[in-house]
């Protein structure tokens, strides 16, 4: 039994999921407080890869980030090695996939916290990302936290855009999900169910640990 | 000291009816109290000054500096307008100790000065034994006086209190009352207080600006302004009056009366400058300026008989509610217990009710 497609699925879960919390958190704080032109433009966009489907989001990767891009020019002329086809680029799908959640749920946490606090803090004196940092984050982090796993066990689980641009190269780039329609696909029941129950069991205790964190009758206020 | 001069309009729209809010105040130091109904734009009036809001147009000055001013485009952000503001859930943090809470507002400050500023304020309003815990480990009243404490650490140029007694009991508003005083006493920064309790505008302020549907219809001290409504809606709003239709019959500028026609008696008021014999008004006279007494034959000068409908016991005196016919109306008059039994009480069924001249004022 192999074990490595479920050790790159959680490596490329972790580091997609630090990712998408400074991105998902720095575009909720900029979707929930500020007013700027194109902001419902910004948000359709944020929300697109949830109803895309992943082979669209696969494809418009490969154009961004395939060789002959100006990305992945860039990227091929400072490390040496192309990105496409990289666990690398498993990681980048599963931000991609991962965001919008994160994205979403963030933004609902930070515009939850009761503004008064934010207003007192202001009125004390304390500038914008004081008053970001020291209160409504706090009084938002058990619903961020509970976003941020939610992010994490969807990271876990792509399969569409990690195959488009990651590719299915065992021992390098299989993830768990495309280790699984591999061995579907090759006959390999027993390696299949065992993949199979391993990862049902780990987005099982996710859900549970984001449930126990904000609990889905949401209407306790933070804190 | 502050001038400000707020106009803002909300268009009306699906699921809002529109609003127009046109002020002008000036607050100098003291409590100066916005008194209103619910939705007058008393909040939203202090709001504009602590800089939540943005005004369409208008000026506020706080001593030299321009906070807002619509003609030249400045409207600074709240963190640079130097006003404490006590909300009316207070906003305390609620992940911070009450201790935290001064210490996060007194960053501003002095790095050596800080710490000596929040041990202070802590001491002056009594919450040393409370500092370490959170917010929802302490009563109303601590969570109340730490708020006040936390706008003060600052130093702020104005106080601005949003309906800050409202749900407290008795002994909490008496608490609260005292402590407000001490401030006023001990800090010398101007107080605006936003309420929609008559007493507390007895209790706390030295200036009251009565706001109704956006606008200032009346200002002065609580006082005056109990004594003498600018108009009949300012009279509702205080809750506190008769008011009795009646027509003018006749003015005397020599002896400085008035005969007003009230139902089938004419009654001898202050002389009206301004109004016309023949014109419409109405007598406006306060519960406790009115007296009655049990009917004595015919009614005497300046008093009109009616029957007793109800009596209200209060902590102090009895209210009693008469109806004095079809074109006067209900009459309420405020009489002390003893007074009210020595009369015979409410064996006693036909009274009449006697109209002092100084106490009247027609709207």
């Amino acid at each position: 039994m192999d074990w490595f497609p479920l050790w790159l699925s959680l490596k490329v879960a972790v580091l997609s999921t630090a990712v998408a919390v400074v991105v998902g958190l720095w575009l909720a704080y900029l979707l929930a407080n500020r007013q700027f032109r194109g902001k419902e433009i910004l948000d359709a966009a944020v929300t697109l890869p949830l109803v895309l489907p992943p082979t669209v989001l696969g494809y418009y990767l490969l154009v961004v980030i395939g060789r002959n891009s100006g990305f992945g020019k860039a990227w091929e002329w400072v490390t040496g090695a192309p990105l496409v086809f990289t666990w690398k680029a498993a990681v980048i799908a599963a931000v991609l996939h991962s965001l919008p959640l994160l994205v979403k749920s963030a933004r609902a946490a930070l515009e939850s916290v009761d503004h008064s606090y934010e207003r007192a803090a202001r009125t004390l004196g304390a500038t914008e990302w004081r008053v970001f940092q020291k209160v409504t984050l706090p009084l938002a982090a058990r619903s961020i936290l509970a976003a941020t796993v939610l992010a994490f066990a969807r990271a876990l689980g792509d399969f569409g855009v990690t195959i488009m641009v990651a590719g299915n190269i065992p021992g390098r780039t299989q993830t768990v999900a495309v280790a699984i329609y591999d061995a579907v696909e090759g006959g390999d029941g027993a390696t299949a169910r065992t993949l199979v129950l391993v990862i049902s069991a780990i987005a099982l205790s996710i859900l549970a640990l984001a449930n126990y964190l904000n609990p889905p009758a949401a209407g306790r206020r933070a804190g | 000291m502050i001038e400000a001069r707020i106009r803002k309009s909300y268009p009306q729209r699906s699921d809002a009816a529109g609003f127009e809010l046109d002020v002008e105040l000036k607050a100098a130091a003291g409590v100066t109290v916005l008194f209103g109904p619910s939705g007058a734009g008393k909040t939203l009036t202090l709001d504009a000054i602590a800089g939540f809001v943005r005004p369409d147009e208008g000026r506020i000055l706080l001593d030299d500096a321009i906070l807002f001013d619509g003609a030249t485009g400045v409207h600074l952000p709240p963190q640079q307008r130097q006003c404490g503001y006590v909300f009316q859930n207070y906003a305390l943090f609620p992940h911070m100790t009450l201790r935290q809470n001064l210490e996060f507002a007194a960053e501003r400050r002095p790095r050596l000065e800080r710490h000596r500023r929040v041990n202070d304020l802590i001491e002056k309003f009594r919450l040393a034994d409370v500092a370490g815990r959170r917010p929802h480990e302490v009563s109303g009243g601590q969570k109340q006086r730490c708020s006040i404490a936390r706008a003060l650490v600052g130093a702020p140029r104005i106080l601005l209190l949003d309906e800050p007694a409202q749900g407290l009991d008795a002994p909490l508003k008496a608490d609260f009352y005292q402590v407000l005083k001490q401030v006023r006493s001990d800090f010398a920064t101007p107080i605006v207080l936003v309420t929609h309790d008559l007493e507390e505008c007895f209790a706390l302020g030295d200036q009251m600006i009565v706001v109704r549907s956006g606008s200032v219809v009346q200002a002065g001290t609580p006082q005056q302004i109990l004594d003498k409504p600018a108009s009949i809606e300012t009279a509702k709003l205080l809750g506190a009056h008769n008011l009795i239709p009646c027509e003018i019959r006749g003015l005397d500028p020599g002896r400085n009366t008035s005969k007003l026609r009230v139902g089938d008696f004419d009654v001898t008021g202050p002389y009206l400058p301004g109004h016309l014999i023949g014109d419409r008004v109405s007598l406006c006279v306060r519960p406790e300026a009115l007296s009655a007494k049990p009917r004595n034959g015919k009614p005497g000068a300046n008093q009109i008989p009616a029957e007793l409908q109800k009596v209200q016991e209060r902590p102090q005196f009895l209210r009693l509610d008469f109806s004095a016919g079809d074109a006067v109306g209900m009459l309420t008059v405020e009489l002390p217990r003893r007074e009210y039994e020595a009369f015979g009480g409410s064996d006693v069924r036909e009274w009449v009710i006697e109209f002092p001249r100084q106490a009247m004022s027609v709207l």
